[in-house]
């Protein structure tokens, strides 16, 4: 019955972010004509990590966004974009990662994909899980105002040498589709297709670990995970104890202990899981359960 | 700290996030993501 209950359950977010990656990246013309989209809508940031130069974005990547107004002359902190992170994570905190994120949903389709041992977790795998926060600081922040020319301008650190998403959603088909583009492909481009494939073959035996580790938009939201608007709670008194919901979380949170960790990814599959009903959010009074819990 | 501090806590930085927000639109900001944004960002996938 659980069984059943989570797999659909789990179609249904599968579903939500299909649709919500198809509805943000829905200019087919861009696909067709290796081109990106130039209308109104590229002034609005994502909330996932959706690159812009994607042929099919209707929307602005909020990391490149905020590398591109550091990386400018005077380093300027764009209130605009910040405010937009702030804004989206102190209302829905990594909510973003497990519904609203395209690369997340790859990487969900990807771990779908049988392999003979798949990882859970291994040695390092807590202390790995802070470099993120140094990706963030180091790639998207530090060396873009730093590491300037002889104009002022910096580079788009994350975006240029780490970013998998850019390669996979840009990248690959603007080359593609793209003959000038193809012309000048060189050697960053070879170390960001390795990347790209590195990022692929891990998330087969890795439940997201660009998320887990790299993702420096994850690392943002996460600070805001404690005081979401939007976050899963724990009944204390319904709690049994049994551990499902910490067997059930792909991202080692135990749920029971800390229901608002900053490594939550709020796929819910905690909620489904819990036999008692003691972990609610607040979409919970939406989806009433057949057991009436 | 109760949940519901937690939660009132989240409203106040989502409104500074806000006010951020129109403060950066009122400043133009969101153009220079926009001009940004309408070019293929050659670094971000792997050729600049």
């Amino acid at each position: 019955m659980d069984k059943k209950r989570n797999g659909k359950r789990f179609n249904f977010r599968l579903v939500f972010q299909g649709l919500w990656a198809l509805i943000t990246n829905s200019y087919l013309t861009g696909f067709l004509q290796g081109k990106i989209y130039q209308g109104k809508l590229k002034n609005i940031c994502l909330p996932g990590l959706n690159c812009y130069s994607c042929p099919g974005a209707l929307g602005s990547c909020p990391v490149g966004a905020l590398q591109s107004s550091l990386s400018s002359r005077g380093s300027k902190i764009s209130l605009y974009v910040s405010g937009f992170l702030i804004f989206v994570g102190a209302v829905m905190g990594r909510y973003v990662c497990g519904w609203l994120c395209p690369f997340g949903l790859i990487q969900d389709l990807l771990n779908k994909i049988p392999f003979p041992k798949k990882l859970r977790t291994f040695k390092g795998d807590r202390l790995l899980r802070k470099l993120k926060y140094v990706i963030l600081l180091l790639f998207v922040i530090l060396l873009p105002m730093v590491a300037v020319d002889m104009t002022g301008l910096g580079d788009p650190w994350f975006c240029k040498y780490i970013c998998p998403a850019g390669t996979l959603e840009g990248g690959v088909p603007l080359v593609l589709l793209n003959s000038a583009l193809r012309e000048t492909v060189g050697f960053l481009y070879t170390w960001k297709i390795l990347l790209l494939a590195l990022t692929v073959i891990l998330s087969v035996i890795i439940y997201r670990p660009f998320c887990k580790y790299i993702c420096p938009l994850g690392a943002i939201y996460s600070f805001f995970n404690k005081i979401s608007v939007f976050k899963i709670t724990l009944d204390k008194e319904k709690c049994v104890g049994c551990g499902k919901c910490e067997r059930t979380c792909k991202m080692n949170v135990n749920p029971c202990k800390n229901p608002d960790s900053a490594e939550c990814i709020r796929c819910r599959e905690c909620i489904y899981a819990c036999p008692t009903g003691a972990l609610k959010d607040n979409f919970s009074s939406l989806s009433v359960r057949k057991d009436g819990k | 700290m109760k949940a519901d501090k937690k939660r009132i806590i989240g409203f106040a930085v989502a409104l500074v996030g806000a006010a951020m927000m129109a403060f950066g639109v009122a400043d133009n900001e969101h153009r220079e993501v926009f001009e940004k944004a309408v070019r293929i960002c050659l670094e971000c996938i792997g050729i600049g």
